[in-house]
């Protein structure tokens, strides 16, 4: 798929919408304001945009803890999401999900999941429906080098195969299942166990968008075909802890430094564009201001928006009470 | 009125449901059976026999068999039901939870609150449950209780053909996920089931016999051995009411407390192991709230708190019988009067 102005324009301006979130979610936490758990997806911008770039409302995603970027890149609207981080009436969840539940069904966003290796399955179900209704829509699980240990994807991932559902499996690999090198623990190559299931895989480097777009392009449109499922490994960094709040002793000293300065898919994506005069910086600035300035309004917002009521406790357990 | 098996009654509300609806689909292990084998389509019609014949009316699209992947289909039934089909998964055997739970208490239980009541997940899971076939201890266990302990799902636990069909055609077109309970010993049960399609609403209990002394509380097979506990001691002159509950989540206490009013006294038939069973649920909340009505100490019947054994020497002293609630009764019927405080 060729990356026409307008598109280059969209990756740039949602890519720096997640990292200005995610670096205004890791201040605001440090600051106290936001309760729970937070895992920020700043570093691996390129993977999100890359793969949802392709999509629309009729395709599903299902994603991970580390669900921010796969939101803003699925189209959830950021100041609801930001409320709903902030546990706010007015957040996508009514402020009963959080940070690890961020969903909106009607954008195809099928959820951040707080279980690692929770969406595969989920996703051979989505795309059942697409299947059986005939929607040509697809359907993409991510989940992280944790969450490819899980049984749910081997299972998932087989049984896409043999029902030939039209699904892609993302796995997104930051170097650490929360604490954990993925060098240690994940055996073998995650691109092989796509070929024990019989589906295609592939490897891309996740500073790489454009490679990123290309190969998830190929897959997306491999499953619309109704040739059945994918893998893409990506490898990608991630520039905060596991949580908001890891000290991260596990990690070497100047690691996140040396990689934010190496392995910067934004820095790379400017580069990228400019020298090859694809986009000028200035365009690109303008956008970053803008997304500068979205984030601001969405947190002084969520900060002033109200909390539920307490009688929101009882509601919506059941559709029919 | 025709009689029917509780097998052919669950047949029966998924084919009108599938004839309805055309995004209900029924998936899981021999769902029809001998997939990819050279043999017959449609070999088994489900572990049981209970899904026989959807394949040939409803085809290949409708009627998914799968592999042994419970944390798969389970987990696609959520998801599927989340973005559209109205599902019926088969876990084979409610043991089978173990290695799928995940997918149904902290996916689709909790689609709904979670995403602030913005997703419907209308998914069922038939589930075979209960001792009685020799089929030792991890194929016999009730487990109910468990599913009835998370918010978000509903558990249906039909007591004859009769409430099978009417509380499956309801399973299915309820928007929430609901774990739909079939006793493996009462397949071949028979009854009156009306051929047209019926709906029997959830939260309404069942009162199949009404008494003046004793209320007893059946759940599931537990119901049938009830009536025949009833019927003996209406012989001694004991008067039983007896009352089905039909699902446990949502529990309909409202008519067990005005039950225990009239009577006084209250017998829970359960044959989940005893410790947070459905008997200790339903007895905490009558003891709460009827405690001024109650004339004799509340009773529960359930096996002991041990895995469902084998031999069938262990296997039927485990199980709960008319004779065990026969004798709960009497000795509720023979404690002293309470004395008003």
């Amino acid at each position: 798929m060729q990356l026409n102005r307008d598109d280059l324009l969209r990756a740039w301006r949602e890519m720096r919408t997640i990292r200005a979130f995610e670096e205004r979610v890791h201040t605001e936490f440090a600051a106290g304001g936001i309760p729970g758990f937070v895992h920020l997806y700043a570093g691996e911008e390129a993977s999100a945009v890359g793969v949802c770039m392709h999509l629309s409302d009729r395709d599903v995603i299902a994603s991970t803890h580390r669900g921010h970027g796969h939101c803003i890149a699925k189209g959830c609207d950021v100041k609801a999401m930001m409320q709903e981080i902030f546990g706010r009436a007015g957040g996508l969840c009514a402020g009963k999900g959080g940070s690890m539940h961020i969903a909106d069904i009607s954008r195809g966003m099928l959820g951040a999941n707080g279980i690692v290796g929770g969406a595969p399955p989920l996703v051979c179900g989505a795309a059942l429906t697409a299947k059986v209704r005939g929607t040509g829509g697809v359907a993409i699980a991510f989940c992280g080098d944790g969450g490819a240990n899980q049984g749910t994807t081997a299972e998932g991932m087989n049984l896409a195969s043999v029902w030939k559902l039209p699904a892609l499996f993302v796995i997104e690999d930051n170097g650490y299942a929360e604490s954990t090198a993925s060098a240690w623990s994940l055996a073998g190559d995650p691109v092989k166990r796509a070929e024990g299931y019989g589906m295609p895989g592939t490897r891309v480097d996740g500073r790489d968008f454009f490679a990123v777009h290309e190969a998830a392009g190929e897959a997306i449109e491999r499953a619309r075909k109704g040739e059945g499922p994918s893998l893409l490994h990506v490898k990608l960094e991630r520039f905060f802890g596991h949580f908001e709040g890891d000290a991260m002793t596990y990690r070497a000293a100047d690691e996140v430094a040396r990689l934010r300065a190496e392995r910067d898919c934004l820095a790379s994506f400017r580069r990228r564009v400019t020298e090859a005069g694809l986009l000028d910086g200035a365009a690109l600035d303008a956008i970053d201001r803008e997304a500068a300035a979205l984030i601001e309004e969405a947190v002084s917002e969520a900060k002033a928006a109200a909390f539920p009521r307490p009688a929101e406790l009882l509601t919506d357990v059941y559709v029919s009470y | 009125m025709p009689k029917k098996s509780f097998r052919q009654a669950v047949n029966e509300a998924l084919r009108q449901e599938m004839e309805r609806d055309p995004s209900v689909v029924v998936m899981g292990e021999d769902i029809a059976g001998g997939m990819g084998a050279p043999g017959e389509d449609d070999a088994w019609g489900g572990p049981l026999g209970v899904t026989k014949g959807l394949l040939a009316r409803f085809g290949r699209g409708r009627v998914l068999d799968t592999p042994i992947s419970e944390s798969a289909f389970i987990g696609a039934a959520a998801g599927a039901a989340a973005t559209g089909l109205r599902p019926v998964a088969d876990l084979m055997f409610v043991d089978f939870m173990g290695v799928c739970f995940d997918q149904i208490f902290n996916q689709a239980a909790k689609f709904r609150y979670m995403f602030g009541g913005k997703a419907k997940t209308p998914m069922v899971i038939r589930t075979m449950y209960g001792a009685g076939f020799r089929a030792a201890s991890q194929h016999s266990q009730c487990l109910y209780p468990v599913f009835t302990h998370i918010p978000g799902l509903k558990v249906a636990i039909p007591s004859s053909p009769y409430e099978a069909k009417g509380l499956m055609i309801q399973a299915i077109r309820d928007d929430d996920p609901v774990i739909f309970f079939e006793h493996k010993a009462m397949y071949d049960d028979e009854d009156e089931v009306p051929d047209e399609a019926y709906t029997i609403p959830f939260g309404e209990a069942n009162f199949l016999r009404e008494g003046e002394d004793v209320t007893i509380v059946a759940i599931g097979r537990m119901v049938k051995f009830a009536r025949e506990a009833a019927d003996q001691l209406a012989r001694e002159k004991i008067d039983c009411t007896v009352l089905d509950p039909r699902t446990t989540s949502p529990l309909d206490i409202g008519s067990i407390l005005e039950s225990v009013r009239e009577t006084g006294r209250l017998v829970v038939v359960d044959e989940a192991n005893p410790r947070c069973n459905m008997a200790t649920d339903i007895s905490a909340q009558v003891a709460e709230q009827a405690f001024d009505a109650l004339k004799a100490p509340i009773r529960m019947v359930s096996p002991p708190h041990v895995p469902v054994p084998f031999s069938p020497a262990l296997e039927d002293e485990f199980i709960p019988s008319a004779e065990k609630i026969g004798a709960a009764v009497r000795s509720v019927m023979a404690a002293p009067a309470r004395r008003a405080a």
